[in-house]
Formats: C-alpha cells, sequence, structure tokens
C-alpha cells in the first residue's frame, strides 16, 4: 500500500531541491535508538541498531541515546546498563507498571512524549513485530518520514539521514530521505547490521521521563503469552550454520533432504520467498529481505538463484555455498564456494560424507 | 456488523523486471494481482461477515486500472468496492497513503455505515513496509492490532475482541475494543472460491469511484508527493561482488566425490567449522 514505490519521483527531482527545514525542528539533535525489551529481555537488533547508531551519531557530532520502556524493575535497568556497553552515552527510560507487556497504546504514548520533550533528530527501531508496529504508530503520530528494512544508513553531507532499502521486490536498492520533518526514522531488521564489540562501560546519563499514564485508560488488556520455546525457528536468525532450499528443489517433499543436512551438521533450515509463496514452508523459515537476514559462519543455498531479495538477506555470511544446476545463476555472483549441479541429487551425498566426516569414530581415526 | 478491508493491486513481483542498462522497472505487459498478504485478511473479513452478518467493503487506492483488483474481491464473496482514485495522490509515501485511505474509510464510514473492524494485509509484496496500517489505525484513533494469527472471539454487544498475535518468539493474546484495526497474518487462513453467484454479481457490480474531494478531502497538502514527508533521492542496481563463487569442477565426478571437494573446500577456508560442527553433531 505504498504507491511511492511504483512511482519514485526522478532522481533530480523533488529531493534536489531540499527546502530549509522548518523552525520547529532545527533544534532536533541527537541520535536514538529504541532498546525492545520484551519479557526481560533485550533484543539483540537494539545492540546492532547501537553499532549503528555510535557511527551517525560520531559523524554528526551529537550524542547517541537508548530509550528504554519498561516496568520499573531489574530487567530494566539491566537494559540501560547493556544500552551503555553497547555504546550510549545516555538513555531515556519510561519505567511504569503497565509497560511490562507491549502494548501499542501505551507504548506509541510514551515514545511519542519522549520524542516532543528531548527531539531527536534520527530514530532508529528493529523491524521486529514490535518495533513495526510501534514505529508506524509513532511516525504517524509525529507526521514524520518513516523508512521500513533499511539495510544501510548514512549521514550525508548536509546532515541527513540517509537510509536505503531494497524495492520492487528486491530488484533495486533505493535511498530514502525524510525532508522536512524531525526526527528522521528508520527500522532495521535483525542482523542486518553487524553486532558491535561490548564494552565495559557500565557508566552513562540516565533520564527519567514520567509520562501520566494509568492502566484503567489503556483498552487493550495483555491476556497470555505461550513461548515459542527453544526449538523454534526463532533461532534461524542467529544461527552459525544455516541451510536453505529454493525452487531449484522441485517438489515440496524434497526439502526433507535440507532438513536432513541442517540436522547432520546441527544448522538451522530455511528457505526461500518462493516458497512461502508456494505454502511449501512457513513464513517464518523464509530468508531475505522480506523475511529472516542472517549471519552465519556457514550458508548453504540449495535450488536458489540468488534474487537481491535474497542475497540482502545473506549478504553478511562468512562463508556462502550455493548450489544450483544454472550457471549463470545470480546466486554465483555472491557465493564464495559454488557446485553447478542439481541439488535434488547432491544433498544426498553431501549429507552422507558430512555424516562420516563428523562423528566422533572417523574423527578418533584421522586422530589416531 | 460492517467490515471494511483495504487492499492493493501489486505488480506480481516474480515477473518483474529491471532494465539492465537504464534500471528502470520495466512495467509493460507485468500482470497485477491482490497483493498477496491482502487475502488472508479479506477471508477473515469474510468469515466474519458469515458468522457475525454484515456487510465486507473493499477499498483501495490506486490507478483506475486497480478496479481490477476491487473486481476481484468481489468474485471472492465481498459485498461492495469502492475505488480511490485521483491524481493528487501520485507519489503518495506510507504517511500520504494512510491519510488518503483514513479518509476514505471515514466517508465509507458517512455512507454505509460506520465500520467495526477495518483490516489490512500485513504487509505488501512490493512496498513490504508494513507502515499504512499501523498509519490508518493512527488516523482514525482506532486501537491497533497487529499481525493477528487468530481471531478467538467477538463479542458485538460488548464491543469486545480477543485476538492472538504473532509476537517475538511467541504469540500474545489481547483483548481489545472495536472498532480497531487488525493487520493479518499470512497463512491464517486460505482464501475461497467464490460462488458462481459471486462472479456474476461481481461482473455487474458497480464500483464506488471517489476522487479527493469525493471523500470529502480538502487538504491535498496531506496528498501525494506534496503529503510525503519521505523522497527517493536515488534508485540503483546493486553492485557485484570482486569475484564470482569460486566453482567446483564437476566434470566426471560422481555426487559422493564432489561433495568430499565440497567439504574440503568448506573447511579449508573456515577450518574452526569443522570442530564446531562435529562438536554439534555429538549433542
Amino acid at each position: 500500500m505504498d504507491t511511492k514505490r511504483e512511482t519514485p519521483p526522478p532522481a533530480a527531482g523533488r529531493a534536489g531541491m531540499k527546502k530549509e527545514l522548518p523552525e520547529q525542528f532545527k533544534d532536533y539533535r541527537h541520535v536514538w535508538v529504541f532498546i525492545e525489551l520484551e519479557r526481560g529481555q533485550v533484543h539483540p537488533v537494539s545492540f546492532e541498531l547501537l553499532g549503528e547508531g555510535r557511527k551517525l551519531a560520531d559523524k554528526l557530532g551529537v550524542e547517541l541515546a537508548g530509550v528504554v520502556l519498561g516496568p520499573p524493575g531489574e530487567a530494566t535497568w539491566h537494559a540501560i546498563a547493556e544500552a551503555f556497553a553497547y555504546g550510549a552515552d545516555l538513555a531515556y527510560i519510561v519505567a511504569a507498571p503497565l509497560l511490562e507487556d507491549y502494548r501499542n497504546e501505551p507504548f506509541t504514548k510514551a515514545m511519542t512524549d519522549l520524542v516532543v520533550t528531548y527531539k531527536p533528530e534520527i530514530l532508529l527501531l528493529g523491524a521486529t513485530t514490535l518495533g513495526r508496529d510501534l514505529a508506524g504508530s509513532v511516525a504517524t503520530t509525529l507526521l514524520t518520514g518513516l523508512t521500513a528494512d533499511s539495510t544501510e544508513l548514512d549521514v550525508d553531507t548536509d546532515g541527513s539521514l540517509a537510509a536505503t532499502r531494497p524495492t520492487f521486490g528486491g530488484s533495486l536498492l533505493c535511498t530514502i530521505y525524510t525532508l522536512n520533518c524531525r526526527p528522521q526514522m528508520a527500522t532495521v531488521r535483525p542482523r542486518v547490521m553487524t553486532m558491535p564489540q561490548r564494552m565495559d562501560k557500565p557508566i552513562g546519563r540516565v533520564i527519567h521521563h514520567e509520562v501520566p499514564m494509568i492502566e484503567e485508560e489503556i483498552v487493550t488488556k495483555a491476556l497470555g503469552f505461550l513461548s515459542d520455546g527453544q526449538s523454534s525457528n526463532a533461532n534461524l536468525a542467529y544461527a552459525d550454520v544455516v541451510v536453505a532450499g529454493g525452487l531449484g528443489l522441485g517438489a515440496a517433499e524434497n526439502l526433507k533432504l535440507v532438513k536432513n543436512l541442517a540436522r547432520a551438521i546441527g544448522a538451522e533450515y530455511g528457505c526461500s520467498r518462493p516458497l512461502v509463496q508456494k505454502g511449501w514452508m512457513p513464513a517464518d523459515r523464509q530468508i531475505g529481505q522480506t523475511g529472516k537476514t542472517i549471519r552465519p559462519k556457514l550458508y548453504i543455498a540449495a535450488g536458489i538463484s540468488g534474487a537481491i531479495q535474497h542475497r540482502v538477506g545473506v549478504g553478511g555470511a562468512d562463508l556462502i555455498v550455493a548450489i544450483n544446476t544454472d550457471p549463470n545463476a545470480p546466486i554465483f555472483d555472491f557465493a564464495h564456494l559454488g557446485v553447478v549441479t542439481d541439488a535434488i541429487r547432491f544433498l544426498p551425498s553431501l549429507t552422507e560424507v558430512f555424516t562420516h566426516r563428523l562423528s566422533p569414530h572417523s574423527r578418533d581415526k584421522l586422530a589416531n | 456488523m460492517h467490515i471494511v478491508i483495504c487492499i492493493k493491486q501489486v505488480p506480481d513481483s516474480a515477473q518483474i523486471r529491471v532494465h539492465p542498462v537504464t534500471n528502470t522497472i520495466m512495467r509493460q505487459g507485468v500482470p497485477t494481482i491482490i497483493n498477496p498478504y491482502d487475502l488472508f485478511a479479506l477471508e477473515e473479513a469474510l468469515r466474519l461477515r458469515d458468522s457475525h452478518g454484515g456487510e465486507v467493503t473493499v477499498l483501495t487506492m490506486g490507478p483506475p486500472m486497480a478496479e481490477d483488483a476491487l473486481r476481484k474481491a468481489l468474485t471472492y464473496g465481498a459485498d461492495r468496492a469502492v475505488l480511490l482514485t485521483d491524481r493528487h495522490f501520485a507519489g503518495s509515501d506510507t504517511l500520504a497513503t494512510s491519510f488518503a485511505l483514513s479518509q476514505a474509510v471515514a466517508k465509507i464510514g458517512e455512507t454505509f455505515g460506520a465500520p467495526d473492524i477495518v483490516f489490512t494485509g500485513k504487509q505488501t509484496i512490493d512496498g513490504d513496509t508494513a507502515q499504512v496500517g499501523p498509519g490508518i489505525a493512527k488516523r482514525l484513533d482506532l486501537l491497533q492490532l497487529t499481525y493477528v494469527a487468530k481471531i478467538v472471539s467477538i463479542d458485538l454487544d460488548a464491543s469486545q475482541i480477543t485476538v492472538e498475535r504473532r509476537s517475538e518468539g511467541g504469540t500474545q493474546t489481547l483483548m481489545s475494543r472495536l472498532p480497531c484495526l487488525i493487520t493479518m497474518l499470512e497463512g491464517t487462513n486460505e482464501i475461497r472460491r467464490g460462488s458462481l453467484g459471486d462472479a456474476l454479481r461481481a461482473a455487474r457490480s458497480q464500483i464506488v469511484t471517489w476522487s479527493a474531494a469525493d471523500a470529502g478531502i480538502e487538504d491535498l497538502t496531506k496528498c501525494g508527493l506534496r503529503g510525503s514527508p519521505t523522497v527517493v533521492k536515488r534508485v540503483f542496481a546493486p553492485t557485484a561482488r570482486a569475484e564470482r563463487a569460486e566453482q567446483i569442477d564437476t566434470s566426471e565426478k560422481t555426487p559422493r566425490d564432489l561433495a568430499d571437494e565440497l567439504i574440503a573446500g568448506i573447511f579449508s577456508r573456515q577450518p574452526a567449522l569443522e570442530d564446531e560442527l562435529a562438536f554439534v553433531g555429538d549433542d
């Protein structure tokens, strides 16, 4: 529902004739990162964003702040300390019991209140279900621009945020600016940015902000939460080894070849977008721009052609292995190792040889 | 109950081609479809109507040809279709789009009855922002329920709704109040085959077509390019990696030989992996 993607203005069009920033936005300064705290845990994407926010703040010569919304208590104080450890100079905190479970109303109210009071020029959020729910509401309340799923963030010579994201189903990249509004908002998917080094820096300024809210005025009530548990696909984005299948597998039943290999080497498995659209695999196993972004040490893509939409989701992998029958498939443009062969025939052998090589028995023999 | 569902006509993205020299989208002949994510919301809307009674109004904003998407939605069983089309909407970003759609939803409310639920899909396959649903909710001051996997119950008398919502690492159960805006998660249902009666009705139906003025939009500065705080400054093709993949020679090799060679290649590039993989395998 975003018609801009259909008719982007010409590159030298409106963007070229940038108007001066309206007076009321001129004192908006500093870079903020929303620290996503849910059920006592900070989502790692918040730390990835702090790493990115640090670079932007340094370029602009401003401060980097983490924004923590949560109930008063140990987990919330810990989230602040972690924000400092990952590079924040200061933290804004709204601590209230009604921020225990994520709900759109109180979180939107707290965040917009903070923004209006302290005026950041840039606000970054993780493109999680929580972050996207919140970002859309906050941006609309503030009537400012929001760029979803940015894959690259930079500061232009005039200090504007340049947020780059894939567009047109991932065939092209576009760089988006928020011209005359503040803050400039962007979301970034988990794992798109590298995790910064954690520092031993537990100190920073903490600004407590009170937002008058009472539970009775919040319409939506959280009745319960059912965790996916440890064995779930939640691990895919942060897995060290990932095996994925694409249309080259030919049929839904051949996905077991991918799962077998994944099991043999202790990997998570996933798929490219067309397989989700065909209903062969659930959407939360999708790897790519509109699915999960992964940064494993080893990524094996079987029967995946490698459209940009997929590429941006796996580009951060240390080693990409591609198996595809088509020697001209775009995946060979960004894979490190390639095998031009039929994945359906090849995967069982690969699984077998891996299993043999990794079994304790054969390893003992090699050691002797 | 009255349900409004917002859909978008999108190019069938699998078939989009980029001109290799000019980096522009080659649109000619690309078929259009209803955004696939919207079909889950449409089916959910139709099911609610079937069980609670009432009407489903489908709304889209787009060029005149977007009427095709609305007619398709009618064949699935929607009761009414509204097309919001005006040159002033050209170049809208998500903020401007949510403004125009929210004005149209309000007008639909005035004309055909206030909606109890406004549905959207989770996101579109061309923009992929997931921002327009929340934008409409905020502008209409509707309670917002995103990534809904299941509508557990609706009590129309008490204006109460309970849903299961996808969140990070689990499912959240929320109780809220009507009217609300729901963005429906994919894979939650399957769009029905419309009946023959619906198909005939869809072909004959008059699509309600509104300009900005018809929808009661007075402030055109909130529409289209002028109403969009974001601008696309640069569109470009991604740069290729300097070198292509090192290909393993496949000639006259059995799959086993190939596997041996590939695994050797993996471990020579990432020596630490051999121990890590083995460790996992021993679990």
